[in-house]
């Protein structure tokens, strides 16, 4: 049992006892007419609930509803967190209702879907919120009977008491809202948990196979207007003029106007990326008909800045490879007299395309501006930043706009930049109405906040004992390098050294799951691959023996990453895979990353078929410290694997004079069903450790150890993403 | 403009449309039936996918006038309390990650079953590779068909 101050957390249980005064019956106006439905199976109502605190209130029939945070984007943290709650309130979880809680920055921190980080950081506050919650409950049981809280003990829901007499938490929520807010609790010991690290279905399983109105594009509301924006149709370019004598008389057309989001003076904050602040926008009664409008209006362009095409980027990012750093990023040793000795060096330089997120419901946002206030509802991983965004371009105090946070049909990284949010708000102010903003997926795909387009030069100096004895890494990308100088390698090489180059752009890049690590994982895992074959050592023992220097005798300073760790999932996947075992025909692959604070290892197998690999299966061993929820956990990996995989080997965005090449899934390649791994089996380290998120880290390893396996299969070392257009040409050894 | 009257899970709707207006925006943008998802609107994703006379349909391709007196049925029709069998496998098997392509994946693999009750990996590679999954649940997706299959 650990006992934890409450402190950091105070003021915000004080902030909502105080509000909720005696017990007065609270509920989010949630949505509109056709909210989903709100009761689970079978479960009966309360006449009343009962505010407890922040995340939960208590019916008076025992029934629970936790508040869920963060914003929902697949990542499943609407069930995980109020796992979490439920567990140190000591509820039944079959009595537990969860419901997304709005943005409030009083009563909650970080409300934020981003780095794999809503677990790792929300774990101690939702403890402290579940078990403050227990104790009040308890207190006011005690006092009920005249009795002392060291003679109670709970179980689901149920509060006891040594001479055998028990009562509901229901039956007491009304006395407990007045106790005070304990200064100290005691949290759980992890032995004890009863819903934490048991598999639980998702919250909304059932609200989503039926089709209820969950998500942001299902918003609907009485007068309602569907807004289309139009953005420039190549990076570097904006709206001149538009006529739009066609479109207007078109059915359902209301307005068409220019706008710009983001004015001169207002200060941007790092989540308002975006390439287009000038848009067209036409608004109409539905969306088909602004669809077909849209297609009518006739708009001169103009440009601003230079276009910039793939050639041309892709040249000046191969210089930027050729080109010292002025400063390293990392140093360690004497990198230049190491290679200068060398007996041998291993070069390789490995690039990967520009990607769009591809959400895949589009971008989407709901905004009803009035002189009196702000009302947004939509999916948006980051509500905080957009609240102050609108705030300040609507000119409306932060506390005059709510944001409402609907299920989102995936994040990715995408949803960080809320431009859309935005635009809802400026244009329902400036037609004076409730507006939903609707991007086609042309528009969403063409927008740019892409994954950049990057370049990493890795080298290798062998010593004439066969020993590596330096790596040298220079990076380049749009925006930013991808190389992170502190990551594995890096402490386990004498002589190391890291340069990074960054190229600027009109077109808009934006985190995309596992920023970097995405890319990184790939390069550098397939390098290791290549080192440890010159030096004639199994790729496994060789990523050990390098893990083991780390540890025992790091070289240089702020090596962050842990290699204990980080072996521990090698080792764990070795045994899985029965790796060094030898199949006819199978050929495998290995890869290790760590990103998010997460320590992943992958094993795969891939059979050639028609020059072709189907990927026969893939071991996956984690160290994510305590699981949460082992399905919701193993639900992620093999989505992140699926995805990894996809990408590397299909995906890519590409330009022509600053223009998108590609516009819709017949022309941007995701993976489809038959070409997803056969087999999946995921295996976690038991360690006790305080949990961090899954989200990212299975995506990065996967692309690395299916590269590494078709090199296994027919001795070409995989370089450039996408895959596919490489793999074309390579056969079966 | 023109005005049809739309047979959709079982009920028959009257609305005034353009009639080169596809289903899909028919049904959630007029009729509130909004479980059927856009994702690309060019028959490449499946997030639309709706059973037109028992056949997997991308609605977001099909224009009213091709509707005819056609049977239509989407996700809000396709069992009364989400119980068909392919809905309860996919529960079963938590198949959801963000949830959004999902309607669709079920409507393309209920009418594979209703065809083929017991489909091999062929058969639902064929039927499912129209339905694209950005979280990649595809795995999910496969192993709840064939816990759908041997409910039946
Ligand atoms: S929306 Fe119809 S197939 Fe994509
Ligand atoms: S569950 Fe998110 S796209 Fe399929």
């Amino acid at each position: 049992m650990e006992i934890i101050k409450t402190h950091y957390n105070r003021r915000s249980f004080l902030k909502v006892s105080a509000a909720a005064g005696g017990g007065i019956m609270i509920g989010f106006n949630w949505l509109m007419s056709c909210a989903p439905s709100q009761e689970k199976a079978g479960l009966a109502m309360p006449d009343e609930w009962f505010d407890i605190n922040a995340f939960l209130k208590i019916g008076n029939n025992g029934v629970v509803t936790i508040y869920s945070p963060n914003p929902e984007i697949g990542q499943n943290v609407k069930t995980s967190m109020p796992m979490i709650v439920a567990e140190e309130l000591d509820v039944d979880w079959a009595n537990v209702l969860v419901e997304q809680a709005p943005l409030n920055t009083v009563k909650y921190t970080r409300q934020l879907a981003g780095g794999s980080q809503s677990l790792r950081q929300g774990w101690k506050s939702l403890r402290i919120a579940g078990a403050s919650a227990r104790r009040m409950l308890m207190e006011a049981a005690a006092k009920q009977w005249q009795v002392s809280v060291a003679e109670l003990t709970t179980d689901k829901g149920i509060i006891k008491h040594t001479s055998g007499k028990s009562v509901g938490y229901g039956e007491v929520a009304s006395q407990a809202v007045s106790v005070a807010v304990p200064e100290e609790i005691p949290l759980k010991d992890p032995k004890d948990f009863k819903i934490i690290g048991k598999a639980t279905k998702n919250v909304d399983g059932k609200k989503v196979i039926k089709g209820e109105p969950l998500f942001g594009l299902d918003v609907q509301r009485e007068g309602m207007l569907i807004a289309m924006i139009v953005h420039a149709p190549a990076f570097g370019m904006r709206p001149k003029s538009v006529d739009d004598s066609a479109a207007r008389s078109m059915p359902g057309i209301k307005d068409v106007f220019i706008i710009t989001t983001l004015p001169d003076g207002i200060e941007a904050q790092w989540s308002d990326v975006n390439a287009f602040k000038e848009l067209v926008v036409i608004v109409g009664d539905n969306t088909w008909n602004v669809m077909q409008a849209k297609k009518a209006l006739n708009i001169e362009w103009e440009t601003v800045s230079a276009p910039m095409s793939t050639g041309s980027y892709n040249k000046a990012l191969s210089e930027l490879l050729e080109k010292k750093a002025d400063t390293p990023a990392r140093k360690d040793g004497n990198p230049d007299e190491a290679f200068k000795k060398a007996a041998k060096v291993i070069e390789r330089t490995y690039s990967a395309p520009f990607l769009s997120h591809n959400t895949m419901e589009p971008m989407n946002f709901f905004a009803h501006v009035t002189a009196d206030g702000a009302e947004l509802i939509g999916p948006i991983q980051t509500p905080e930043f957009l609240r102050k965004t609108v705030s300040s371009v609507i000119g409306l105090p932060e506390d005059k706009v709510t944001i409402n946070m609907t299920r989102q049909g995936g994040g990715f990284g995408r949803r960080l930049y809320g431009h859309f949010g935005l635009e809802a708000a400026v244009i329902s102010k400036k037609i004076n109405a409730p507006v939903k903003v609707v991007y086609t997926r042309e528009d969403d795909m063409t927008q740019g906040t892409y994954r950049p387009a990057y370049k990493v030069k890795y080298q290798a100096a062998i010593d004439k004992n066969n020993n590596l004895v330096g790596i040298k890494i220079r990076g380049a990308g749009i925006h930013e390098s991808p190389v992170f100088a502190n990551r594995f390698p890096a402490g386990a090489v004498d002589n190391y050294l890291v340069e990074n180059h960054a190229l600027e752009s009109n077109i808009s890049t934006g985190a995309w799951r596992a920023p970097r690590s995405n890319f990184m994982a790939i390069a550098e895992q397939c390098f290791l691959d290549e080192v440890a074959e010159a030096l004639g050592k199994d790729p496994i023992d060789f990523r050990l023996e390098l893990l083991e220097r780390a540890a025992t005798n790091p070289v240089g300073q702020n090596n962050d990453y842990d290699p204990a760790r980080y072996a521990g999932v090698l080792k764990l996947v070795k045994e899985k895979s029965g790796w060094g075992e030898k199949k006819n025909g199978v050929h495998r692959g290995v890869s290790a990353y760590f990103c998010h604070n997460s320590y992943v290892a992958q094993v795969l197998d891939i059979v050639m078929k028609n020059s072709k690999p189907v990927i026969q299966k893939v071991w996956c061993a984690v160290d994510c410290g305590i699981v949460v929820n082992p399905e919701g956990a193993k639900n992620q990996l093999e989505g992140g694997i699926v995805d990894g995989l996809g990408h590397t080997l299909y995906s890519e965005m590409t330009f022509t004079d600053g223009k998108p090449d590609q516009t819709n899934f017949h022309n941007y390649k995701l993976i489809r069903n038959s070409e997803a791994p056969l087999e999946i089996e995921c295996f976690f380290v038991e360690n006790g450790v305080d949990p961090t998120g899954l989200g990212e880290p299975g995506l990065p390893p996967a692309g690395a150890a299916l590269a590494n396996a078709l090199y296994a299969a027919t001795g070409k070392r995989l370089t450039t993403q996408p895959f596919y257009k490489e793999e074309m040409t390579i056969s079966p050894m | 403009m023109a005005t049809f009257k739309l047979k959709i899970n079982k009920k028959t709707y009257s609305l005034e449309a353009d009639p080169s207006m596809p289903l899909l925006w028919a049904l959630r943008d007029l009729l509130g039936l909004t479980g059927t998802k856009y994702g690309c609107g060019i028959a490449q994703c499946g997030a639309c996918t709706v059973h037109l006379n028992g056949e997997a349909v991308r609605s977001c391709s099909l224009p009213l006038s091709a509707v005819g007196d056609g049977e239509v049925v989407t996700i809000e029709g396709l069992s009364k309390n989400g119980d068909h069998p392919v809905q309860k496998a996919w529960e079963e098997v938590d198949v959801m990650q963000c949830g959004y392509c999902q309607a669709g994946q079920i409507m393309s693999a209920a009418a594979l079953l209703s065809k083929n009750p017991n489909p091999g990996d062929e058969d639902i590679y064929n039927a499912m590779n129209g339905n694209i999954c950005r979280c990649g649940t595809y795995l999910r997706i496969r192993e709840a068909i064939k816990k759908a299959a041997a409910m039946k």
